[in-house]
């Protein structure tokens, strides 16, 4: 996705550079939401402002909304047919295993130190025994936990 | 009121789902069992649409749940309108946050407490995920209740096995192993 953005706003447009465009992407890692939208909207707002925000918004998000629209209805349809249920029963392993690859690659990435791996552990223990609880709850704890666990003067990392 | 708990739902998913990628998953989970708008079988098949179309799967999934959500309500006409609404609520939180926030954020990344914060939230969120994962391979290996050794499904435990194994040799786009995973289940009527 970065790739695609990147040449449709840094060669072919030319709204903005290479590197303005991966400090806008860093920025929309750090931004809650969808990092692709975020990237999007922080580029429109940059090249024209909040029409250009919801612009690069609305077009970053209007194929997904007609391909998702059309899928959806067409498979709707086909639900009653026992082979569409073959189907997505195999389906389903394949999910499984790519959320499992998922999450090592996150994992590797998100899980830096001994902290870490508790919070980790922790939030998968409590949303597998807690199937309800507010996943936003967990978010809003592990921040908390983060921060006061944090050295003064630390960087932050 | 649906429409009104649709958009509530996705705003505070847009809000709190950080880390990108699948990190809406363990929204849309508890979504699936506080709402009853979907189940475990139809969150999967949404993650293997959103993986195998093109845009940001966050995207992709907000607009699959608001489809079956407005279409559990009155049909198609309200099924494309959740769709539409679910997406708008989902992206709303970042506009609102980056139109304030846009000329502060370079400053806002390098904020110590901001990233200590964004620090301890991935783990949480990879963990989330992780208890997603799980409930997928129950909902995906294990066909019955009872006893997990009399309800595991032989073909699906050695097709999941075989993926396992297929996706560390090689790296294909996601709709690959959906693809293949799909003619296995209907070959072998899953």
């Amino acid at each position: 996705m970065l790739s695609l953005i990147q040449r449709e706003v840094v060669e072919n447009k030319k709204w903005a550079s290479d590197e303005e465009v991966l400090d806008y992407y860093a920025v929309a890692q750090c931004t809650p939401g969808v990092i692709a939208v975020n990237t999007a909207t922080f580029i429109g707002y940059k090249t024209k402002g909040v029409l250009g925000a919801i612009a690069g918004t609305f077009g970053v998000v209007l194929p997904s909304l007609i391909i998702i629209s059309i899928i959806a209805a067409v498979l709707q349809n086909f639900m009653e047919y026992s082979i569409v249920g073959h189907i997505l029963a195999g389906i389903r392993v394949a999910v499984a295993v790519l959320i499992i690859n998922a999450v090592v690659t996150m994992g590797k990435k998100a899980i830096a130190d001994k902290l870490c791996a508790v919070i980790a552990v922790v939030s998968f223990i409590v949303s597998v025994i807690f199937p309800k609880v507010s996943p936003i709850f967990i978010v809003l704890s592990a921040a908390f936990v983060g921060l006061v666990t944090m050295k003064k003067g630390g960087e932050g990392k | 009121m649906i429409w009104l708990r649709l958009f509530i739902e996705f705003f505070k998913t847009g809000l709190f789902a950080i880390g990108g990628g699948l990190a809406t998953i363990p929204f849309l989970r508890v979504m699936s069992e506080t709402t009853g708008w979907f189940d475990a079988r139809n969150l999967s098949t949404m993650v293997a649409v959103g993986e195998s179309t093109p845009g940001p799967i966050g995207v992709n999934m907000a607009t699959y749940v608001g489809f079956t959500a407005g279409h559990g309500k009155s049909g198609m006409l309200s099924a494309l309108f959740g769709g539409f609404l679910a997406t708008f609520a989902l992206v709303l939180p970042s506009v609102i946050i980056i139109l304030i926030v846009a000329k502060v954020l370079a400053t806002f990344k390098e904020n110590k407490f901001v990233k200590r914060s964004f620090y301890s939230i991935r783990p949480a969120i990879t963990g989330m995920i992780a208890s997603v994962a799980l409930m997928m391979t129950k909902s995906g290996v294990f066909t019955k209740g009872g006893n997990l050794l009399h309800s595991i499904d032989i073909r699906a435990a050695i097709l999941f096995a075989a993926l396992l194994i297929l996706t560390q040799k090689v790296k294909l786009h996601p709709i690959f192993y959906i693809l293949i995973a799909g003619t296995v289940g209907a070959i072998f009527s899953m």
